[in-house]
């Protein structure tokens, strides 16, 4: 039998807010543990909180810019458990009326593009973190994450297969990268994502039974851990299984995800309206002046790239998937007559590099203008393509200007004739046989004499004008 | 009458005068309370050491004549439910029987900027659960005017400190009427503030949505001076209001004439001690005397107010306790397997069984399924409430009735019977619900000796008209000047 995944996804992006959500300790990732709290964010008995306004704002630019429609009043909740990790044993979150709902998130997925439904976003604070085998007698806790904001984003059952999901992923990462709210550093966990999924027999209406498998933290573990989820449910099913609505951990570096509590076991929250906050009211003209702060947005810059730059829709959504990799294009274009060539050595040989290191766009060691430069050398006919990939690797590894690497290992074509005509005298006096064969009619033979004099050159000279002067030679 | 008898106004005067030391008066005081305390029980804690200290201060500040508030130089006492930078905070629980808070509570930084002095901090119920301080983990506070009685609850400790000169004011707070009903036992003033008029930063919280402090003082006089120093906004509570608030020695008139009061049938009716009605009736008639127009008015859902305010409560507290787990201050179990039974061993121990009733009664309400049934339907009851209110208000200028259904009964009388001592708060438990003013003077004795108390509740922010009917009636009486014989 054939069968349909369906997916939905809860995404916690931590916002990147100089504060924490209902005090004033710095979100700032890492220091000493303990050091980034006080007695609010540490829950001690009587302390109260004050939300941070800069929230809200950062959630409405994420809710607009997902196309949501914004609550104009909405309110907080207590969501109750029990944990050392949460010093109040309840977690502030919102409910029943969250600040955003109603969006979506266009993705494209080999070519075809595709709308993502967003059902909510929603304002929480985060939990600190528990620190096992450090201590001989039990656990330490580090409340530094304590209260540090987050965004619950959460899509509708709209994908259909884990490169959906992914892309999904990839897509609310760049938005919240270009709005610059969040960090979303996936290996620090300011970027984490819930997958929720069923499989369903093709042509079936009614929805299987879903799991959930809970903080996933990189786009890899989102793929797999879905790709693994759905075949196992469709195992199950094959084989007269039942699947239970449980919640699953994903285990990355064994490949498969185990049961963690099913749905008997989950808890019950007992939410209800957090009453030491008031409602979250967002006017007229506070939403009127978040929108007008919002900069431009994947979508809106890859259709530019495409009209100012007249580059193809595959190579504009690529170069715009990450708001880095987006800068750096533009700032290299901008400074070339060639941003066709630009994006071309960005989609080659940057990427080629990056995925190479493991390395985003942040560390690409130049700026952009430095690829316009090598693009213009090329251009120019001051070096050779062959040249560039190697002074581009060479701009890599040290972060220098390629016209100071060219000219420092003396790397500019030769078109000096004289020293042509000498390297070419040498080639066709140690190459007997391949003259021959060329003037015998084998056309062959003649690229592999020029294929010679370039070596004999290091690649630098001219290669027109090596082909010109060695055809006139053998032609003599 | 003795220098721990009279009140703050009246030893503010003598201060300024400089016809009293602020360390003579802090030293007498402290002298009250080494000798007799331990048979009243007002306090948990007594910080003798750094009230000392702080009244030298302040008296070397009144000596160089610097111009200094009112109630410079004042000792005074808070419930163990307010935070205290340095200096234990109890909530006269087990659970927190070693917390020390590291930060004041903002009434507590209020009351030093105003330069009184912090005798230490009183007995109450555990976290402000009950209405006789037998709920408390440390001791039993008994009521000044006869040692067999309860003060009160769950500022007993405040209501008896300021009633048998401990303290010459006290901080209280109350969430259902745990200022203004041990107020009326003991025969002093109190006053639960509009909700939101006082900040809450610092105040342990029972049930957020209802928690309001206040002060509880020999006159109302005391009652306004302590309100112009704990009213204000305060940025670091979300829930307190940003209003104008006036100075509430204004209010301070006596005059009546034209004030609407209007007195709820239900109040008056079945459940009401006769005394206890007679005794508010005799003060409807006096202010009446004086120019008051009184008459019967209804507030219909009454009798829903309680159910109302025990899920409302009980849920805020099943949610605002749950950090008190052992992990990370107070009390910890010394025995446990693991992190489950940590929780459950540091809380079965840390808690007293009132403490727990109202935790399970909440949690039960707010869980899957009965939500909509018990804690929605709370909701509705209080909106309801509420209109019944701003009706009512729309006819008088405030309402009078009695403060609890009885005087001051027998120490473990109601301690088997949570449902009667719950019915206690019928009359006081509205007040919270809608966020309204409610003041208790003093106005009156039962057969036996023990104090009446009657309440007048406002509209909201309007303390002031309160303050002016309660004086009114307190000069044209003098209840007010009486003592217990202790």
């Amino acid at each position: 039998m054939e069968y349909e995944i369906i997916m939905g996804l809860e995404i916690h992006a931590e916002l990147n807010t100089k504060s924490k959500i209902f005090c004033t300790c710095t979100t700032e990732f890492g220091g000493e543990p303990n050091t980034h709290c006080c007695p609010i964010c540490t829950g001690m008995p009587g302390v109260l909180p004050v939300l941070n306004k800069c929230v809200v704002e950062y959630a409405v630019k994420a809710g607009l810019a997902m196309n949501c429609t914004i609550s104009d009043f909405s309110k907080q909740d207590r969501k109750n458990y029990f944990y050392p990790d949460l010093p109040k044993a309840y977690q502030v979150s919102q409910f029943d009326l969250p600040l955003c709902k109603n969006g979506y998130v266009p993705i494209i997925v080999d070519g075809v593009r595709k709308n993502i439904g967003i059902t909510r976003i929603h304002i929480e604070e985060d939990a600190g973190k528990l620190i096992h085998d450090q201590w001989e007698t039990g656990s330490l806790v580090d409340y530094n994450r304590c209260g540090v904001p987050l965004i619950e984003i959460v899509s509708e059952p709209d994908m259909r297969t884990p490169d959906e999901a992914r892309a999904f992923v990839e897509s609310v990462k760049a938005i919240l990268e270009y709005l610059d709210v969040s960090d979303c550093k996936m290996q620090e966990g300011s970027l984490r994502a819930d997958v929720n999924l069923s499989v369903r027999p093709v042509g079936r209406e009614k929805f299987g039974t879903r799991t959930e498998m809970k903080n996933l933290n990189s786009f890899r573990s989102i793929f797999r851990a879905a790709e693994n989820e759905a075949k196992r449910q469709i195992r199950e099913l094959e084989s007269g299984g039942t699947i239970y609505q449980e919640t699953r951990r994903w285990d990355d570096n064994k490949g498969y995800s185990y049961a963690m509590r099913s749905k008997e076991e989950a808890h019950d929250y007992r939410y209800f309206p957090e009453p030491d906050l008031v409602p979250v009211v967002v006017d007229e003209e506070w939403l009127g002046r978040i929108r007008a702060s919002l900069p431009e947005l994947p979508e809106a810059r890859k259709c530019r790239y495409i009209s100012e730059f007249g580059l193809p829709e595959y190579d504009a959504a690529l170069l715009t998937s990450s708001k880095r990799l987006a800068d750096f294009y533009e700032e290299a274009a901008a400074g070339s007559s060639n941003a066709k060539a630009v994006s071309n050595w960005i989609m080659g040989d940057v990427m080629r590099i990056l995925k190479e290191k493991g390395l985003e766009a942040e560390s690409i060691p130049f700026p952009g203008s430095y690829l316009a430069q090598l693009v213009s050398l090329i251009d120019k006919g001051t070096i050779s393509g062959t040249i560039a990939k190697k002074v581009f690797d060479k701009m890599f590894e040290t972060g220098r200007e390629p016209v100071s690497i060219v000219k420092e290992e003396g790397l500019e074509v030769v078109n000096d004739e004289a020293a042509l005509a000498a390297a070419i005298k040498k080639i066709l006096d140690s190459n007997p046989q391949s003259v021959s064969d060329y003037r015998s009619g084998k056309e062959k033979a003649f690229g592999f004499l020029v294929g010679q004099a370039m070596k004999e050159t290091r690649g630098k000279a001219n290669p027109q004008l090596i082909n010109k002067m060695l055809k006139e030679e053998l032609d003599k | 009458m003795e220098l721990y008898e009279l009140s703050a106004h009246e030893l503010s005067g003598l201060i300024k005068n400089k016809k009293l030391s602020v360390v003579e008066l802090t030293d007498t005081i402290l002298k009250r309370i080494e000798n007799i305390d331990s048979s009243v029980g007002s306090y948990v804690t007594v910080s003798g050491v750094e009230a000392l200290k702080k009244a030298g201060q302040i008296q070397e500040k009144i000596d160089k004549g610097a111009n200094l508030p009112a109630l410079a130089g004042i000792p005074c006492a808070v419930k163990d439910n307010m935070c205290t930078e340095g200096i234990l905070t109890t909530c006269a629980s087990k659970i927190l029987n070693n917390f020390i808070p590291p930060y004041n509570a903002t009434v507590i930084d209020r009351l030093n900027a105003e330069e009184t002095v912090l005798l230490g901090k009183l007995n109450m119920d555990e976290f402000a659960m009950g209405g006789s301080t037998e709920n408390s983990w440390f001791k039993q506070t008994r009521n000044p005017w006869n040692p067999e009685r309860v003060p009160g609850g769950s500022s007993g400790g405040a209501a008896a400190a300021v009633s048998c000169g401990e303290a010459v004011f006290a901080l209280g707070s109350d969430t259902g009427g745990s200022i203004r009903q041990p107020a009326s036992f003991c025969g002093v003033v109190g006053m639960k503030p509009t909700y939101g008029a006082v900040s809450r930063f610092g105040l342990v919280a029972f049930a957020s949505s209802l928690d309001q402090i206040g002060p509880l003082t020999r006159d109302v006089t005391d009652c306004a001076l302590v309100l112009n120093a704990i009213t204000g906004h305060d940025p670091k509570d979300s829930t307190s209001a940003a209003v104008e608030y006036p100075d509430y020695t204004r209010a301070l008139v006596n005059d009546v004439k034209g004030l609407k009061i209007g007195i709820p049938r239900e109040y008056m009716s079945e459940g009401l001690n006769p005394e206890v009605g007679k005794a508010v009736m005799e003060a409807a008639a006096v202010l009446e005397k004086l120019g008051a127009v009184c008459e019967e008015i209804s507030l219909p859902i009454t009798e829903y107010a309680i159910p109302a305010y025990y899920i409302i409560s009980s849920a805020e507290a099943s949610s605002n306790l749950a950090r008190y787990d052992g992990i990370k201050y107070g009390y910890r179990a010394e025995k446990f397997t693991d992190l489950l039974d940590l929780y459950k061993q540091t809380r079965s121990e840390g808690f007293g069984a009132e403490v727990k009733r109202r935790i399970m009664l909440g949690t039960y309400a707010l869980s899957s399924g009965y939500y909509d049934a018990y804690y929605k339907k709370a909701l509705q009851v209080r909106t309801l409430i509420r209109k019944g209110f701003d009706e009512a208000f729309e006819k008088c200028d405030m309402v009078l009735g009695p403060t609890a259904p009885t005087t001051a009964y027998k120490i473990g009388e109601k301690a088997d019977d949570p449902l009667a001592m719950y019915l206690g708060d019928i009359y006081t438990v509205s007040a919270n619900i809608a966020g309204l003013p409610g003041l208790v003077v003093p106005c009156g004795f039962d057969g036996s000796g023990l104090p009446i108390g009657m309440q007048l509740i406002g509209k909201p922010f309007d303390e002031s008209s309160l303050l002016r009917a309660g004086f009114t009636f307190e000069q044209n009486t003098g209840y007010h000047k009486l003592r217990p014989g202790i």
